[in-house]
Parts: structure tokens; C-alpha cells; sequence
């Protein structure tokens, strides 16, 4: 036996005409975790449902923990827990009952239900609101609530789908620590998300998807280094100041020429160096008298990624200050 | 655990959940509640001062045919809870969870059967203050509760499909008030049948509806010797009339609504 707790190999799902998943191979080793990048409407979403035994694919095959999720998908739902991109909590039960209730339907006795209930309660910072109904809880809180759930009957696998989507900066760093010491506890987990930030923080290993199909995959630096590094970029006052620039750090760009927009007067060049050469760039726009409004070194986001995998941005990618609310209202075209 | 008690044990616990949602939103309760003690009183008062029935008082006539189109009304609640269910996400949970895989609907249907028994009860002691009675045994009077909440059962699970279609609780609601209504008014509800137009009176005659409220009048003892029910079959034998539709809407609707459960995702 192999010790990766998920297999998915040539993995199709259409949607009528749409093709959502054009042949998807992918492996999660046990005990690390997995990032899941791409746009919206890339296909992460469809591979996690698929995985979680909600869509049955129409080509290839997929495996958790060794079961197939077509022909096993009732064992393969005793072995993982699910957190959906919206919290899938029930906002009239406390949040307790949602844990008990969950744990419950996990095949957990009465009292074990309830232990467990306690103790993520505690973990996941909800014990003074465990009484309330989850009507009343912040979309952070509700978040922690939905990740609690599908922890309750400790799950060998966990599908986090955009668990950080929607929440506020500080929500986000806390989700971040409570998924780090999950795979602290050896859980295997599959996460998807839009931000390279996230993946790169928490991710042992990434695939970057787009339009159904794998267009990278490696570990953190790996991609960055297909991107091709950081940046440094920097805005001027005028128009001369910027011709002075790109004279004056022309030599300091490591493997490409610097770009020069004249109508934002900001100019970026690739880099090496990291804090050194900003102090050296600073020095040389200093003696030039190159009136400087902003400067700083840029590392590569997902869009970089996306620009340099694909020719196009990740344009249609969510912002990260999108309510979560307002997404539960939308409705979408099924594609996902 | 055996399949069959796996089924029921998670079939309580999702009714439950759905219960302490009645519990927990008193506005719910309130217009369960509050509109069946509308319709009874303005059915009452307005129509009966108006329509007269041969043999008997018009509360006696009217209490059976407002418990039928409360209950059947009241199953709508199906189809709108699961829609929502739907939208928020939380049947993608109960599906990836390794659970019976018709417990989410069976205790849906449970929990909206409970909240018709709150409803038939108040509607019988408003019916009680305002002149109904019931003139039969107390088995043949539990019969006749038992048939209205057992064909509102079956009407639940034809919802349940509907809100698994539809998916917008606001939709379900409007669709459904667009089918129950004339099936509720083309009917022996609250006025005799007899001088309906031909098409109408025979429409009237076999909707299961009417069968549901000549059914508990029989069995509430709420008819009189001069009021003549229509000689068609199902009017003659309203009892086993009713029975059958509850098995064949139970027979096509259970399935197929499982089914369509099975193979729908949130979005």
C-alpha cells in the first residue's frame, strides 16, 4: 500500500457542454497537506465534492484513505470531514447542538458526542457562545463552528474548501493557526484557496489548476521560482524621474529588463538580493536625485503565478473582503 | 447497528433538529397558529352567514374542510425548509456524513407532521368555541385526525421533491400556492358540491381533497341525513379513496425524492 490518503487520477466531471474537470491527476501523501489553487470556476470546488463523495465523476478514478469514492463512498464518508466554501451550519441550533448533532450522525454514542462537542468548543474558542444559537455568531465564528464539525469524529482526511474566504485579516491568521495544528495532530488535509499567501503558509506541497486541468504543481518555491522571484517596484514623481530610474537601476534587474509605465510613473524590475539590493537601489535613486513617492519588494502572488502559467490573470477571482453572506445569496451557474 | 436502525436513529436526530428550529423562531408558531384561527373564524362568520347547508350548522360543515386545507397548506413548509437547507449549504454536509441516506427527508417530513398535529389542535378548540362538535366515538374522531395528518404526510413528500427542484424556499412557496389552492377550492371544502357545473362537480367528486374532508365528516359525524354526498365512488367510499392516494403519492414520492436528494449539491 501506497501512504497517500488520496489518489485522483484522470479525473473528468462535465456539466452538460462545460467541461468542469478535463483529466485531473493528483496525489496527497499521508499526513501533509495539499493546496488546491486556481480562480474561481477553475474546478477546485468539483474536485473536493467529488473526493467527498457528492458528485460522482464521469471519467477517471479518485480514492481517500484507500476506498474508492464511487463504490465506497459510505466508508469514505466514515473517514473524512468536509468544511464547504459557506459555513454549513445550522443557524438555529446552539453551537453545541451543531456539534452534537453532527457527531451524532458520525455514529458517535450520546457521550462521546458530547465530549467531543466540549472539547472543540473549547479549541476552537466557542465555549461562551456554545449556548447561543449560531444565528448570532460572526462569519469567523461560524467558520470555526463548521471546521469543528467536521472535525468531531477525527477524520484521517480533511477538505477545507476557501476556508479563509470571506473572513476578516484577523479571523484569517487565527483559521491559519487552527489548521497548523491540525496537521501538527497528523490530519491529512486537502485544502483549496485563491490566495498563494495561504497555500505558502500552510500547504506542504501545491497543484495550481485552471479550467479543469493541472497547470503546475510542486512545492512553494518550486512555483515561485517559475513565476520567477521577487520584485522590486517603485513609483516616481514625474515622468524624468522615471527615465533617471530605469538608467540608474537598469543593472540591478536579474534576468529581465525593467518595465516602465509612464502613465503611473512606476517602474518593476525582477531582483535578487531581497533587503540588500532594496538598500542598494535606495542608494543609487538617492544620488540620482530621483524624487521616490513608494518602493518595496513584491514577492509573487497567485496572480503572478497565473500570469506567467497561463498568459492571463486570475481575473475573476474573488477579493478577499467579499462577505461571506453575499455569496450564500448569489446563485451561481452550477458550474462548480 | 442494523441499516433499519441507523435509519431511525438519524431520522430522530434530524427530526430534532428541525423541531428546535420551531422552538427557537416563535414566529413560525405564531402564524401556524394564528392563521388557522383566522380561516376558521372568517370562514365561520363570513361564509356562513352566507351559505346555507341543508341539516347541519355551517361550523359543523366547515370544521372538517378547514382541517383539510390547513394540513395540506402546512406540508408546504416541506419544500420551502429543504430549499433553504439546500441554499445554506447544510445538505452538502448531511450528504458527505456517513448517515441514512434518507434520513434528512424522512425527518423533515416527521418534523413538519409534528408541527401539523400543533395546528390541527388548535384549529379543533377554535372550532370548538365557535359551535363545531364532534358527534361520533372518540376512535372514530382519532380515525379522522389520523386520515388528515396521514394524507398531509404524503403531501409533505411531493413537497420534499419540490424543494429539492426548485431550490428557492420563496419559489416553493408561490408554486405550491398555485397548485393547492384550487385543489383545495375545487372541492367539497366549504360549500356542497351539488350545484357545481358538471365538469367541476366531477373534478370535485375525485379530488382527493374532497375525499380527505368527506372522509372526517363521516368519521366526526359532522353530516346529516338531507346532506347528500355525491354518488361518485370516491364520495360513497371516501376512506379507502384517501388511503390509496397516501400510497400511491408514498410509493412514487418516497423514492423519487430520495433519489433526487442522493444526486443534488448545494449549487
Amino acid at each position: 500500500m501506497s501512504s497517500n490518503a488520496v489518489v485522483v487520477e484522470g479525473l473528468i466531471k462535465r456539466f452538460g457542454e462545460h467541461t468542469a474537470l478535463g483529466g485531473v491527476d493528483l496525489t496527497v501523501s499521508e499526513g501533509t497537506v495539499l493546496g488546491l489553487l486556481g480562480p474561481n470556476g477553475a474546478g477546485k470546488t468539483t474536485i473536493v465534492r467529488v473526493l467527498s463523495t457528492l458528485l460522482r465523476p464521469d471519467g477517471g478514478r479518485a480514492e481517500v484513505v484507500g476506498l474508492d469514492v464511487v463504490t465506497q463512498a459510505a466508508q469514505v464518508r466514515s473517514a473524512i470531514g468536509l468544511t464547504g466554501q459557506y459555513a454549513a451550519v445550522d443557524e438555529y441550533l446552539t453551537g453545541r447542538e451543531n456539534l452534537e448533532m453532527v457527531g451524532r450522525l458520525y455514529r458517535l454514542g450520546g457521550r462521546e458526542a458530547r465530549a467531543r462537542a466540549d472539547a472543540l468548543l473549547e479549541r476552537f474558542e466557542l465555549t461562551e457562545a456554545a449556548h447561543r444559537p449560531a444565528k448570532t455568531y460572526s462569519g469567523g465564528m461560524r467558520r470555526r463552528l463548521d471546521i469543528a464539525a467536521s472535525l468531531i469524529a477525527r477524520p484521517r482526511v480533511l477538505f477545507l474548501d476557501e476556508p479563509t474566504t470571506g473572513l476578516d485579516p484577523r479571523s484569517r491568521l487565527g483559521m491559519w493557526e487552527f489548521i497548523a495544528d491540525l496537521v501538527g495532530e497528523g490530519t491529512t488535509i486537502l485544502l483549496t484557496t485563491q490566495y498563494l499567501e495561504e497555500a505558502d503558509r500552510l500547504a506542504d506541497r501545491m497543484v495550481v489548476i485552471d479550467r479543469g486541468r493541472v497547470i503546475a504543481r510542486g512545492t512553494a518555491d518550486e512555483l515561485k521560482g517559475q513565476v520567477g522571484g521577487e520584485r522590486l517596484e517603485l513609483t516616481v514623481a514625474t515622468v524624468g524621474d522615471l527615465a533617471v530610474a530605469t538608467q540608474v537601476l537598469g543593472p540591478l534587474a536579474a534576468n529581465d529588463d525593467p518595465r516602465a509605465d509612464e502613465q503611473t510613473r512606476r517602474l518593476s524590475l525582477p531582483v535578487t538580493g531581497g533587503t540588500q539590493t532594496l538598500a542598494e537601489a535606495l542608494r543609487r535613486l538617492d544620488d540620482a536625485r530621483v524624487d521616490v513617492l513608494d518602493i518595496g519588494l513584491r514577492r509573487p502572488d497567485l496572480d503572478d503565478v497565473f500570469l506567467a502559467l497561463t498568459g492571463h490573470a486570475a481575473e475573476d477571482a474573488a477579493g478577499p473582503g467579499q462577505p461571506a453572506d453575499e455569496q450564500v445569496g448569489a446563485s451561481s451557474g452550477g458550474t462548480r | 447497528m442494523s441499516a433499519l436502525a441507523v435509519a431511525v436513529s438519524d431520522s430522530l436526530t434530524i427530526t430534532r433538529r428541525n423541531l428546535i428550529k420551531v422552538k427557537r423562531v416563535p414566529d413560525l408558531i405564531v402564524f401556524a397558529t394564528l392563521s388557522p384561527i383566522m380561516f376558521v373564524l372568517l370562514f365561520r362568520y363570513v361564509f356562513g352567514s352566507a351559505i346555507p347547508v341543508q341539516g347541519i350548522s355551517y361550523a359543523e360543515f366547515l370544521l372538517p374542510g378547514i382541517f383539510a386545507q390547513t394540513v395540506v397548506f402546512g406540508s408546504t413548509i416541506t419544500g420551502a425548509s429543504i430549499a433553504e437547507d439546500l441554499q445554506k449549504g447544510l445538505i452538502d454536509r448531511f450528504r458527505s456524513l456517513p448517515m441514512a441516506r434518507s434520513a434528512v427527508l424522512v425527518g423533515r417530513t416527521v418534523a413538519d407532521l409534528g408541527l401539523n398535529v400543533l395546528t390541527i389542535v388548535v384549529m379543533a378548540l377554535t372550532g370548538l368555541a365557535v359551535g363545531w362538535r364532534i358527534h361520533s366515538s372518540v376512535g372514530e374522531a382519532a380515525a379522522g385526525f389520523l386520515l388528515l395528518l396521514l394524507f398531509a404526510f404524503a403531501i409533505s413528500w411531493v413537497m420534499a421533491l419540490v424543494g429539492l427542484t426548485v431550490r428557492t424556499p420563496e419559489v416553493v412557496n408561490n408554486a405550491s400556492f398555485i397548485v393547492i389552492f384550487p385543489l383545495t377550492f375545487i372541492a367539497n371544502t366549504f360549500v356542497p358540491t351539488n350545484n357545481f357545473p358538471s365538469v367541476l362537480k366531477t373534478i370535485a367528486d375525485w379530488n382527493p381533497v374532497s375525499a380527505v374532508v368527506q372522509a372526517a365528516r363521516d368519521l366526526f359525524g359532522n353530516t346529516a341525513p338531507s346532506l347528500q354526498a355525491s354518488d361518485a365512488w370516491a364520495m360513497q367510499h371516501p376512506v379507502p379513496y384517501v388511503l390509496l392516494w397516501v400510497v400511491v403519492l408514498l410509493a412514487v414520492f418516497v423514492p423519487l425524492s430520495v433519489r433526487k436528494y442522493l444526486g443534488t449539491a448545494s449549487r
